[in-house]
């Protein structure tokens, strides 16, 4: 039997609320099928399970907040009998006292889950937030975002037309100065799935506080001209349909992945007991939501895909980041993070280290500018990358050999 | 197919794309990026969705022309005209 427990989801999270069980007790289960839905800062995460087996007593209800480390329910391995109460899920006791502290894990457990058990006695479950009661306001999710990100009650918001409050509205409260001190509670969405932005924002603030204050950064820059991977693009896009046309982020996704991998002293987690390189390149992708709100999902094996592959997943997970339906391996399993502003935006950025990672890759927008090709001077679509890096494990010369790298393999979209 | 009824294909293409936005009242002159704050992956999709849609094959060479509501109104009106 081995333990399934709340997962840590991010270096601040200290405690989940189950949604819901994706199976039932006595369900088959394998390595990576989502077995529950935990509601955290960063939206409803839908949690995996690393080991085979049956899904055995379900420990904890829907609706109980528990520390990370929690039990959740067990996973019963081959041949390993049901425990006979177990039809009966959740069992009665577990419900009246939820919270059940972390088991020591069985001696054939596997080694090194990425939960660390809670160090104190857990607390009782918070009860979740109840749906506001009747007289709520008729908001719609774009603008409950945004007032959840900016601070604003929502019953202070004069409605739009038809009574419904839009995000225009509550962008002119947002933008006047608060007449009184904000009062009262932050209106929580209570609609499951959105993403908890005023949450989002904490957890936002505690993940990268921990970043400023604990990792000594460097960083090292260069502008590399994309000219020839927009034109590349273009012609490839040009002969395609449009369900099958490719973003300029698959190729730079991929790109920045295989430089990664070349240069193990920027891809890979510092734990307490030193740097792990990773094997893998699982690039996180910095997602912004409407309203506010920042995630970086990792885009798993970004280096073994190839550019339409690259786009196939981005095209899956961006969408999930969003709507707050993250799998909690793309929540924990980032190697590094690319931060891609797009088109028409800052020319540069000097990106924070999402920690436990040890580095963090930035592209300002690709834009026109004159440029030296062959001694003349020339219009070029150019684009500066900045790559940070941890001091505690490499220094800025790795940065200057991943840019370089990088801006060879960005020139190779179809290598293989 | 009046301009009324267009209109409302792009509001729900881009509803379908971006749910959040459910219930948003359209700028139909503001741009699809300042009003909804809509990304290239937003925006691609909502391209994959109009073409599903209206059967039009939309080439990535129209993007420019395709900004808010209603030049996309306007364009497919012309378009569909066409075929």
């Amino acid at each position: 039997m081995t333990p399934f427990t709340m997962p840590s989801l991010g270096a601040d999270m200290d405690a989940g609320t189950l949604v819901e069980w994706t199976r039932r007790p006595g369900d088959p289960v394998r390595r990576g099928d989502v077995v529950a839905v935990v509601e955290t800062q960063k939206g409803a995460i839908e949690i995996e399970v690393f080991h085979d087996g049956t899904l055995g007593r379900t420990l904890v209800a829907p609706g109980e907040k528990v520390p990370v480390g929690t039990v959740l329910a067990e996973i019963l391995g081959p041949g390993e009998p049901m425990p006979a109460e177990a039809s009966q899920s959740p069992a009665p006791a577990a419900a009246a006292e939820p919270g059940h502290a972390p088991e020591p894990p069985p001696a054939e457990a596997p080694p090194a889950t990425r939960v660390e058990p809670a160090a104190a006695p857990p607390a009782p479950a918070a009860p979740t937030p109840a749906p506001s009661a009747a007289g709520r306001v008729v908001a719609t999710p774009a603008a409950r975002r945004r007032a959840g990100e900016a601070g604003i009650d929502l019953a202070a918001v004069p409605p739009g037309p038809g009574g419904v409050i839009g995000l225009a509205e509550v962008e002119a409260v947002a933008g006047r100065p608060p007449s009184a001190p904000a009062g009262g509670e932050t209106p929580r969405e209570a609609r499951r799935g959105g993403p908890d932005l005023s949450g989002m924002r904490k957890a936002i603030a505690a993940a990268l506080a921990r970043s400023h204050r604990e990792i000594p950064p460097y960083w090292g820059s260069r502008t590399i001209d994309v000219t020839d991977l927009y034109a590349w693009l273009e012609r490839r896009n040009a002969e395609r349909p449009v369900a099958e046309r490719i973003l300029f982020a698959a190729p730079l996704i991929r790109a920045v992945a295989r430089a990664l991998k070349e240069s193990p002293g920027l891809n890979g987690h510092l734990a307490e007991d030193g740097f792990r390189p990773a094997e893998a390149v699982h690039l996180g992708i910095g997602t912004a939501l409407r309203g506010g709100g920042l995630v970086a999902p990792a885009l798993h094996d970004a280096d073994r895909l190839d550019v339409a592959g690259v786009m196939a997943a981005l095209s899956d997970l961006v969408p999930r980041a969003r709507a707050g339906r993250l799998r909690s391996s793309e929540m924990t399993d980032a190697t590094a993070t690319l931060s891609s502003l797009g088109e028409d935006t800052s020319d540069s950025l000097m990106p924070l280290i999402y920690p436990p990672q040890v580095a963090i890759v930035g592209c300002g927008g690709p834009v026109r500018r004159p440029w030296v090709v062959d001694g003349e001077i020339v219009v070029r679509r150019v684009m500066t990358v900045t790559v940070g890096g941890d001091h505690r494990v490499s220094d800025g010369r790795l940065a200057d050999r991943f840019l370089a790298r990088l801006e060879t393999v960005i020139k190779e979209p179809d290598a293989p | 197919m009046t301009d009324e009824e267009l209109m409302r294909i792009v509001q729900e293409t881009l509803v379908s794309v971006a749910p959040d936005l459910e219930g948003e009242t359209f700028d139909p002159d503001a741009t699809f990026r300042d009003q909804f704050e809509i990304d290239s992956m937003d925006y691609l999709n909502f391209i994959v969705g109009l073409s599903k849609r209206t059967g039009l094959e939309i080439p990535e060479s129209a993007y420019p022309d395709l900004q808010t509501p209603a030049e996309v109104v306007r364009w497919l009106r012309g378009h569909r005209a066409e075929a």
